[in-house]
Order: structure tokens, then C-alpha cells, then sequence
């Protein structure tokens, strides 16, 4: 069973309310280093088997198609998941909340439809 | 005189937009999400809510709904079709409006009775208006900043489809960051209207903050009535 990863941003030129609230709330936690701050979506498509040609196109297909919207976002990465650097290091593991949170729309939408 | 209007889960004011259409004269027809059937509607309204729970970005995954597959390519023949909020957003989803409604400037939900200019009084949806008419309607949201690039919004400017326009606050500012104060803009054609204010909860004497939401129902019931006499 493999994986493939979408990562969509906000173009640079669109504003970006969210990050705004979170770049407000770092320094007040005591992070001052950082003077900006952009948030994005990451989704996980996983498939059967491993991962092909063919899976990794029809997701990029679907990067331009639903994940993102090309009049505000770009899609910066469409790449296969690599299970075995996700165990090693810890900034990955960092990611995996992340990933089940996007699961959780996709879920409901199935339900709802 | 046929006004359809959809149903998506998780759409809010669905019943107040047909409850507007009845008030201002016209046959309200329920359409579903799910049926890729128009039921022969001389025109549709895509009402405010949040549809799929907003999730993904508003109106993304609505936009990909059996009905919007009916709906697509009967706008781009000349159906007359309004969005209102969450509708709107549909609309720039579906690529049937151009740019992109994002999360307001300042962060909060806006619940106002908002000012706005009728710019265009040509589209199929505000014939009743007078160009530079100011009205009061609603405006409810959490992702109503409109945005484009520069040259989408020449353009929009350049052929007169931008429909209404924010009147700023005294600072200059518009309730949700909108770029240049647009608050709803139209087609090429003018048959497909999409706002982030709400007409439909301005019909009725003791609700909302004025009348002038009939404006926006009376126009295309008028206009679908002269289309009629004529064909």
C-alpha cells in the first residue's frame, strides 16, 4: 500500500488570513524568529500495491483539478510518500497529525454523498 | 415563471431564497444536488450556506455535484443563474465567474446590513435597479474577500461587469478585504450573477433591513417573462 503526497499553498500575492493568526500567536509563546508565516494543505492519496506512473499522474491530475484552485493556490509538490524516512525522523512523524486531519473532510464528504 | 433553486448539503438558505422568489411572484423549484436535472427552470439560484461543510475550500466540492453537471453547461448556454455567498463561491469554483472568494481580511465572521452600489443595472438579475442605486442587504460570512489578479480585474472594470460594490467605511475599508470593493460581478454574457451579499433576507416588510432585495427577483422574473413574449 503506497502513498502520494499533495501539497498546496496559498500563491505568494494572495493574502493569507490564517497564517496572519498564527505568525500573531508565535511571539506570544515566546517564538520570536519567525516573520512570517504561510499555511498550506498536504493530502495523502493512498493506493493499492505500489505506487505506479500512472497513480502518481492521475494525482497530479487531481492536484490541478480539485485539491487546489489555480486562480489563489499553487500546487508545490505531488511526490510518492516514503514510508521508511517517515519512521526515522522525527520531523516527519511531526507531520502525521497533520495528514489525519485532512482525512477527516474526506470521510464526511463520503458520507454526505 | 420557473426560479430553480439547489440543494446542496450543508446549503442555508436555500428556503429563504425560494420563499423570496414566491414574494416576488414567481414558482420556486426545489433542485437537488444529487439529480443532474434542471426539472426545465427558466433559471436557477445557488444559495448561502456552507456546502460539504466548506471543507477542502468553500464551494470546491459543490462545484463537482451532479447537478452543477446540468448546470454548467446550460449557464454557459444563456441560462440566467445568481449565486448568492456560498453560491457565488460555487460560481468561481466552477470557473463560470472568474477569481476567488478567501478568508476575510480581518478574520471574523461578518454578520451586517451592508451597503452596496448597483453598478450594472444590464444582467439578467438587476434590470429593476438604477445604475449607481445604493441598497442595504445582508452580509453574512467568514470567506467573502473577493480576489483576482490585476489584469482579471481590469478586465472585470473595463467591460462594466462588476455588479455591486462595497460602500467603504469612513478608513476606506470594505467588510471582508474584498480587491477594490467588489461585492458581485457578472459574465461576458450577464445571464450569470454572483454576490457575497444576501437579497433573499430583504423581501418582506418586518425582516431584514429593507426592501431591496426584490429588486434582484422582480428582474428576472420581468426578464424571463419578455424572453417568453417574444420567443
Amino acid at each position: 500500500m503506497g502513498s502520494i503526497v499533495v501539497d498546496v499553498m496559498l500563491k505568494p500575492e494572495i493574502l493569507d488570513p490564517q497564517g496572519q493568526a498564527v505568525g500573531g500567536a508565535l511571539p506570544r509563546l515566546g517564538f520570536n524568529g519567525f516573520t512570517d508565516v504561510r499555511q498550506g494543505k498536504r493530502f495523502v492519496l493512498t493506493v493499492d500495491g505500489d505506487v505506479t506512473d500512472e497513480h502518481l499522474a492521475a494525482a497530479r491530475e487531481a492536484a490541478e483539478t480539485l485539491l487546489s484552485n489555480p486562480v489563489i493556490e499553487d500546487v508545490v509538490s505531488v511526490h510518492v510518500l516514503d514510508e521508511s524516512a517517515a519512521d526515522e525522523t522525527p520531523a516527519d512523524e511531526a507531520d502525521a497529525p497533520a495528514e489525519d486531519a485532512d482525512g477527516e473532510p474526506d470521510d464526511a464528504e463520503d458520507g454526505e454523498q | 415563471m420557473r426560479i430553480g433553486v439547489v440543494t446542496f448539503p450543508g446549503s442555508l438558505d436555500d428556503r429563504d431564497a425560494a420563499r423570496a422568489v414566491r414574494e416576488c411572484g414567481g414558482e420556486a423549484v426545489p433542485l437537488w444536488h444529487g439529480d443532474a436535472d434542471l426539472k426545465g427552470v427558466d433559471a436557477v439560484i445557488l444559495p448561502g450556506g456552507f456546502s460539504y461543510g466548506d471543507y477542502l475550500r468553500c464551494g470546491a466540492i459543490a462545484r463537482f455535484a451532479p447537478v452543477m453537471d446540468a448546470l454548467v453547461p446550460a449557464a454557459r448556454g444563456g441560462l440566467p443563474v445568481l449565486g448568492i455567498c456560498n453560491g457565488f463561491q460555487v460560481l468561481t469554483e466552477s470557473h463560470l465567474l472568474p477569481g476567488a472568494l478567501i478568508r476575510n481580511d480581518h478574520r471574523k465572521f461578518n454578520c451586517v446590513d451592508q451597503r452596496l452600489v448597483v453598478e450594472n443595472t444590464s444582467t439578467d438579475w438587476t434590470s429593476d435597479f438604477e445604475a449607481g442605486q445604493e441598497i442595504t442587504i445582508v452580509l453574512k460570512n467568514g470567506e467573502g474577500g473577493f480576489v483576482a489578479d490585476e489584469k482579471t480585474l481590469d478586465t472585470l472594470e473595463g467591460e462594466g461587469r462588476v455588479v455591486f460594490r462595497y460602500v467603504p467605511d469612513a478608513q476606506g475599508r470594505n467588510p471582508n478585504g474584498s480587491y477594490r470593493h467588489i461585492a458581485g460581478i457578472t459574465n461576458e454574457r450577464g445571464n450569470v450573477v454572483g454576490l457575497m451579499p444576501h437579497p433573499e433576507h430583504a423581501v418582506e416588510e418586518g425582516y431584514g433591513p429593507s426592501l431591496d432585495g426584490r429588486g434582484f427577483f422582480t428582474s428576472i422574473i420581468k426578464q424571463t417573462l419578455e424572453s417568453a413574449a417574444t420567443a
